[in-house]
């Protein structure tokens, strides 16, 4: 066995996606509130059919990422080799214009409270971020939110100019669904191998990819490199960003913010075990159909003795080992195979999983006055049903319909398995046997997808890999947060308490970083069940995290003695 | 005396910032080394001026080492006639330098008249523009007046014989400041605002050329790094870039 690595990965159940963007906001609330990435959208949610964010990102004759398989059968960068790259350095011929994503906007509301008097209402009109001139706003990261069927815009999907005009009616009338998109921290990410100064990586011990801030040069080759466009080009201070997903709170064992705040209890974070030697060649498979398996074949049974001791031979502390064996991610992904990969085509072994929405189908079974609950009215439907599983096909496994029908299958035969059981009635095996799986997997899944209980769903082992001493019995973690001034080794920061405590009081030095500001206030919020009247805040009350409990003292300034 | 401090003390002047800033900054501002594309806002014109700003100052610096390192004994001794020798680096360095400049007048008129780019251009790359632009043009400056001096047969001393005499004796920091002095006027100014590009450069959005990226082509495609800072072997072993 080759080289055994962990990779934190994520799952999303896409048939309970309300389309709430709560992830999206949480996300940027967190990471993206600043001017430079204001377009950025580390999170987005698109309504598929549709065009996503940036426009038609999925068009890889445009833009060229992700990679390809040579005649020989190497594996090469789509966009071209090294020698391409740097000799396009000076201006990328495949780079997105912010017009792709959305020109960034504001509003002008100044002009609310210093209008002249006038018999009009004054209005606040839409400034340009970039220019600071009146604009109009024709586009945004949503901007066909819930317009899948809209013919101009379905039209210009990708997906569906692959599939055929010969459906698009049809399909418009039974489809819909909400595609919530993060950096899928790639097991062969391209961004990486895109970067000329080296400055992104992939973390050997969770597999999290991120960009080197201080390294980056702004050759933004890593834009055009990620063919799902999740790096990001901070105008601003010219350098690249990215989904982190979430790393000081995924080393502290917590989930990440968007799937925290998820509304639909979706999101899965756990971790699985690969085999790092044979990424490259699973990746280079000659057949499209066949990355699909390969990348499933690539994740390591962490129930399997074997995989155990190789995993202890490259570094993986036991604690980790025990973490991959609750996974809830490797049950969906593997055991029962109803989590597919976004794009397997593109050849960068993706590593957010999505179960393919079964509402389409269950719709237009109920839509037609039959029982939507009925494992052999779905079945049929499934079969019949051609549009929604090819659609699905050309997202989720380069086009083959029969793993898309095996994860619909499953979830058909969990809802009527489940009717059954909640009625009282007999189990039936047989529901069960026409999907591949047995009554007991089936009441797995449904305490996973349905009862999706907070622990099951994140099973997050905390952070290692600061000292050997580590392995095994890690008593003290160290924290990406834990640098000069930081809050780790149970201090709260600058502001709060640092030792040595700054020269000229809490205002003076180095102010804290907001990840370590947001970090506290959040932990603080969280494990508290008092209201925000904490003493460690200072007197200060931040609206953003109080909770609505109580008065704090602080929230007002104190009354002056008379 | 004038000359003795323009042409004696200034170069070691300009050597100083030059290199201890770019040490400097090196060291202190990390994230403040990028090329700060603007790339995302406008593309059209960039891809045009851009590649033809740059792969013509590439030539035009690859003129200026030859044409400062290698003494004029040498290439008569290689057999090389210094009228075909001009003709030469008059010609390439003509075409390059009217791409150079070409290509960054593009660029000037690009960063004034799209209105996100102007927006974010500041007062540092102002400076860095009219110094830039200023050095190219006397440089160009001093390519006509070679030429001129070619073709009238008037009498104008061979920078070969003066500017890259002196700048040659710099390096042994033994400056040859009556070499200089006797250059033309041109060659002068060129030489001036050249200095002041190497003084200002450390301090401006030029230092993204020194991190000239050639190490990609050696590296693995995949990085890893760990948390502890070591960094773990690469899982697949470094491929050639001319070998794809
Ligand atoms: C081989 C080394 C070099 C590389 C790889 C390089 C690459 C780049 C890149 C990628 C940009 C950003 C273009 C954009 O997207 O907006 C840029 C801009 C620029 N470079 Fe270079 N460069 C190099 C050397 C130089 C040198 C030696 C100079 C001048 C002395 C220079 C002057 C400039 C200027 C003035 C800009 C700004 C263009 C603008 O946006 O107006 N570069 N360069
Ligand atoms: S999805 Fe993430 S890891 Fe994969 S190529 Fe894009 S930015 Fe890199
Ligand atoms: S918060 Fe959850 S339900 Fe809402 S859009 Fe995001 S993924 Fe969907």
């Amino acid at each position: 066995m080759g080289r055994v690595m962990a990779q934190v990965a994520m799952v999303m159940n896409l048939d309970k996606c309300i389309g709430c963007h709560t992830c999206s906001v949480t996300c940027k609330q967190a990471w993206t509130n600043r001017s430079g990435v204001e377009y950025a959208w580390f999170n987005n949610v698109e309504t598929r059919p549709g065009q996503g964010y940036p426009r038609r990102w999925e068009d890889q004759e445009r833009w060229r990422g992700g990679w390809t398989r040579t005649r020989g059968g190497r594996l090469t960068l789509r966009a071209g080799g090294r020698l391409k790259k740097l000799a396009t350095l000076f201006a990328n011929p495949l780079m997105p214009s912010i017009h792709d994503y959305y020109e960034p906007w504001t509003y002008d509301y100044g002009h609310l409270i210093t209008a002249p008097l006038g018999d009009d209402i004054p209005v606040a009109r839409p400034r340009s971020l970039l220019t600071g001139e009146p604009m109009q706003v024709t586009w945004s990261a949503n901007w066909d939110d819930d317009l899948a069927g809209g013919p101009e815009l379905a039209a210009q999907d990708p997906i569906v100019q692959q599939v055929g005009d010969r459906v698009r009616l049809e399909f418009e009338q039974t489809f819909m669904f909400y595609l919530p998109r993060i950096c899928e921290h790639c097991l062969n990410p391209s961004c990486v191998a895109s970067c000329p100064s080296g400055a992104m990586y992939k973390r050997a011990e969770d597999g999290i990819v991120l960009v080197d801030q201080d390294k980056c040069r702004g050759w933004r080759m890593c834009v055009t490199g990620c063919p799902y466009k999740k790096v990001y080009f901070n105008h601003k201070t010219g350098k690249a960003e990215k989904c982190t997903l979430c790393y000081p709170r995924i080393e502290v064992g917590m989930p990440t913010i968007c799937s925290e705040t998820c509304v639909g209890r979706l999101r899965y974070l756990g971790v699985v075990l690969y085999d790092a030697e044979r990424v490259g060649e699973a990746a280079a498979v000659e057949d499209e159909k066949d990355l699909y398996p390969a990348q499933l074949d690539l994740l390591l049974d962490p129930d399997d003795p074997d995989v155990q001791e190789a995993a202890r031979r490259d570094g993986i502390p036991d604690t980790w080992l025990a973490s991959a064996r609750r996974s809830p991610v490797y049950t969906l992904i593997k055991r029962h195979r109803v989590a597919l990969p976004l794009h397997p085509e593109y050849r960068t072994m993706p590593m957010v999983w999505y179960i393919p929405p079964l509402s389409p189908v269950v719709e237009a079974v109920s839509g037609t006055g039959h029982d939507g609950e009925d494992a052999d009215n779905l079945f049929g439907a499934i079969d019949t049903l051609r549009i929604p599983v090819e659609y699905l096909a050309e997202l989720f496994t380069a086009g083959d319909p029969a793993p898309v029908e095996r994860s619909l299958r499953t979830l058909a035969a969990l809802r009527s398995h489940m009717r059954r059981v909640n009625l009282g009635q007999e189990r039936d095996p047989s529901i069960a046997e026409a999907a591949g799986t047995t009554g007991e997997g089936l009441e797995e899944l449904y305490r996973l997808l349905a009862l999706a209980k907070y622990d099951d769903r994140y099973v997050i082992p905390t952070a290692y890999g600061v000292d050997d001493a580590d392995r095994g019995v890690i008593e003290e973690i160290g924290c990406s947060l834990d640098f000069e001034s930081g809050p780790g080794m149970g201090g709260m920061g600058a502001a709060h308490g640092r030792t040595p405590a700054p020269p000229f009081g809490e205002a003076s030095g180095r102010p804290d970083p907001a990840s370590v500001e947001t970090f506290h206030a959040l932990r603080t919020r969280q494990t508290s069940d008092a209201p925000a009247d904490r003493a460690d805040l200072k007197g200060r009350v931040n609206l953003l995290n109080w909770d609505g409990n109580g008065r704090p003292e602080g929230l007002f300034p104190p009354k002056e003695e008379p | 005396m004038a000359d003795l401090m323009l042409w004696g003390v200034l170069p070691y002047v300009v050597l100083v910032l030059f290199i201890g800033g770019a040490v400097w900054r090196y060291r202190y501002d990390q994230f403040g080394w990028t090329t700060r594309s603007s790339e995302l806002y406008e593309s059209r014109l960039l891809r045009i001026g851009s590649p033809l700003f740059h792969f013509g100052l590439l030539v035009v610096i690859i003129g200026h080492g030859v044409g400062l390192v290698v003494p004029r004994d040498w290439t008569r001794a290689a057999g090389v006639s210094d009228a075909a020798y001009h003709a030469l680096a008059l010609g390439l360095g003509a075409v390059a330098g009217v791409c150079t400049l070409a290509g960054v007048a593009l660029l000037v008129w690009r960063r004034r008249t799209t209105g996100p780019v102007f927006s974010a251009t500041t007062g540092n790359d102002k400076l860095m523009y009219a110094v830039l632009v200023l050095a190219i043009a006397a440089g160009l400056a001093t390519t006509l007046v070679s030429t001129a001096a070619e073709f009238t047969g008037a009498h104008e001393p061979d920078y070969r014989t003066t500017v890259s005499v002196w700048w040659r004796s710099i390096w042994v920091l033994s400056p040859d400041v009556a070499a200089m002095a006797a250059a033309g006027a041109a060659f002068k100014v060129h030489a001036l605002v050249g200095m002041a590009l190497f003084a200002v450069f450390p301090f401006t959005r030029l230092v993204h050329a020194f991190s000239a990226p050639w190490f990609y082509l050696f590296r693995p495609y995949v990085v890893y790094r760990s948390r502890s800072g070591r960094t773990p072997p690469a899982t697949r072993p470094a491929q050639r870039g001319w070998s794809r």
